[in-house]
């Protein structure tokens, strides 16, 4: 798959600055409050200090705002919210992946000259509607065919997943590995919404159990607990509730700047070296059920524009809306040889001390996914760990210089790939 | 002779009629269901109507607890999920279709292989009647 496209950036553009709200449900705070918090800790991060009227446009991801809160046109608000107003804001949308669409047209427009100096982002706020309203929210991004089908978004996973497991032999308490990886990741993360092990949620349900005097499970493991229905009831069979994605509302943004710039804002930027975005079909016309055709596209596209290949990739954080998304996810990237990845899961690979540490902020199982705000969100993690600045989650034993983010719209209608370097 | 566009609308009014029709490329004979406008392989627009026989086997399948507002009409929710699944055709086509005549509460029950034949589900009242494609087992 690697180095079979050639296309360049015409010039070279670096991150200097990233910043993301605290992810959770938030009934004080609207979008434009969390997109202030995001906003305020970019221009805080930029080493050699930044002075936000030297933006000069902005892309912002906001995936439904309409749906869920009825308002749309983000471009206009977040220009007046961070003062870019009067100059160019723009809303991209391509579902959970609107606001690396942001970072690919801010790219292009350093990339191609037209600007020097541009700031993409997202937000998303969920949180304000019911579990059924956000589901038939999200649902709108499935593929026509799987909507009237009856499919929502964890359904069309499902599907995935049990043709996953009848082709390779996998089964739920592999997913599982994945569930409890992350849960270990989070508490590590300030930021996350669910800063809990499942070791710690069992607890909690054996001292409500107790509190009521009703009777105590006695689990032996995370994995009884989890295939225990009372503590993790089914979504769509086979995704149970911990195989889910919670609601979440937040917001994020990187500043992005041409390479001959990056040093005057800081001695340590971080390049974007290879990006790839590909579209799916859905599953009656996409080639494999068990694989994403456009993280395929988006793989081979940004391997062969930075000349990189699966094994110089050192760290990443993929769109694991749900369990078995990470799962195809590492093997559509190369990090594993398709069939083989839920193995390597399985022995530890993808923890933060295995060879291909996957998710180290809790990833939207934990950190939390406001849709529109999660592709930026992914790439403020890959900043923080290739800086050695993610505090107690950093990834240790390793100089980090390749990190990389995967992002997912839809159901696999949109996958991103965008592949970023420290010098 | 078929004259209809080779569009959803076409294919949903083709279903009223408990019909599962596709497009065939009048050039190198892909089959498409449903219905395109081009074809992916060789790039004509020359199509042709196909109907599909309706017999294949589970490709994949989820049972939903939690649905869509249309699906919780019909009485389906957390206590009675429902089966939604992916059926590879005879014709070596996939297609996705609700999955009627199983225990979707009994996920476990149901296999992936399983022989499946379409049947069409009329929902709705007037202007709302639509018909939904379903696979049985066979
Ligand atoms: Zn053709």
């Amino acid at each position: 798959m690697a180095g079979k496209s050639k296309r360049k950036i015409g010039r070279g553009v670096a991150i200097v600055g990233a910043g993301m709200s605290n992810f959770g449900m938030f009934p004080d705070k609207d979008s434009k409050d969390l997109f202030a918090e995001a906003f305020a800790e970019m221009l805080a991060s930029v080493d050699k200090g930044f002075d936000p009227a030297d933006i000069q446009a902005a892309w912002i991801g906001n995936f439904s705002n309409d749906f869920f809160v009825h308002q749309a046109h983000w471009g206009p608000i977040i220009a007046d919210l961070t003062g870019i107003a009067p100059k160019a804001v723009t809303r991209t949308e391509g579902a959970c992946a609107s606001s690396t669409l942001a970072l690919r047209d801010g790219l292009m427009a350093i990339a191609s000259g037209m600007y020097d100096i541009v700031l993409a982002g997202g937000v998303e706020e969920m949180s304000k509607c019911t579990t059924e309203e956000v589901t038939e929210g999200l649902a709108l991004a499935t593929s026509p065919y799987e909507g009237e089908a009856g499919y929502t978004f964890p359904g069309v996973f499902g599907a995935l997943a049990t043709a996953y497991f009848h082709k390779y032999g996998a089964g739920r308490e592999h997913l599982m590995n994945i569930t409890i990886k992350s849960h270990e990741n989070a508490p590590l993360n300030p930021k996350a919404q669910f800063k809990q092990t499942i070791r710690d949620l069992m607890e909690a349900k054996k001292a409500r159990a107790a509190k009521k005097g009703e009777p105590v499970p006695d689990w032996a493991d995370e994995k009884e607990a989890l295939f225990d229905p009372s503590f993790n009831p089914p979504v769509a069979w086979p995704m149970h509730l911990y195989d889910c994605c919670p609601i979440s509302d937040g917001a994020s943004c990187v500043l992005l700047v041409a390479e001959e710039l990056a040093k005057n804002y800081t001695d340590n930027p971080i390049y974007v070296v290879g990006f790839g975005q590909g579209s799916g079909r859905g599953l009656h016309a996409c080639p494999s059920l068990t694989s994403f055709e456009a993280n395929k596209q988006a793989a081979a596209e940004a391997y062969g524009m930075s000349g990189l290949k699966p094994k110089d990739v050192q760290f990443a954080e993929v769109h694991d809306c749900f369990s078995i998304a990470e799962l195809i996810h590492v093997e559509d990237l190369g990090f594993f040889p398709e069939g083989e990845g839920y193995k390597a899961i399985a022995e530890g690979a993808t923890r933060r001390d295995g060879r291909m540490p996957i998710n180290t902020s809790g990833g939207l199982k934990c950190k939390g996914h406001p849709v529109g705000a999660t592709g930026t969100a992914q790439m403020y993690e890959v900043w923080k760990q290739l800086r050695g600045e993610a505090g107690e989650r950093q990834i240790k034993g390793k100089d980090l210089y390749i990190g990389a983010t995967q992002n997912l719209g839809g159901t696999g209608g949109t996958c991103t790939f965008t592949i970023f370097e420290r010098r | 002779m078929e004259e209809r566009p080779f569009s959803d609308i076409s294919y949903r009014k083709f279903l009223d009629e408990e019909k599962l029709m596709g497009s065939k490329c009048g050039k190198c004979g892909k089959i498409y269901v449903p219905p395109r406008h081009f074809c992916h392989e060789c790039g004509s627009s020359q199509m042709e109507w196909q109907e599909i026989k309706g017999e294949g086997e589970l490709a994949a399948y989820t049972c939903i607890y939690i649905g869509p507002a249309f699906m919780a009409k019909e009485g389906y929710g957390r206590k009675n999920p429902y089966c939604t699944g992916v059926v590879s055709l005879a014709e070596g086509l996939r297609v996705v279709a609700r999955i009627e005549g199983v225990d979707a509460s009994k996920p476990e029950s149901i296999k992936i292989g399983m022989p499946m034949k379409a049947t069409f589900l009329h929902r709705g009242e007037g202007e709302k009647a639509r018909t939904f494609l379903a696979f049985e087992p066979a």
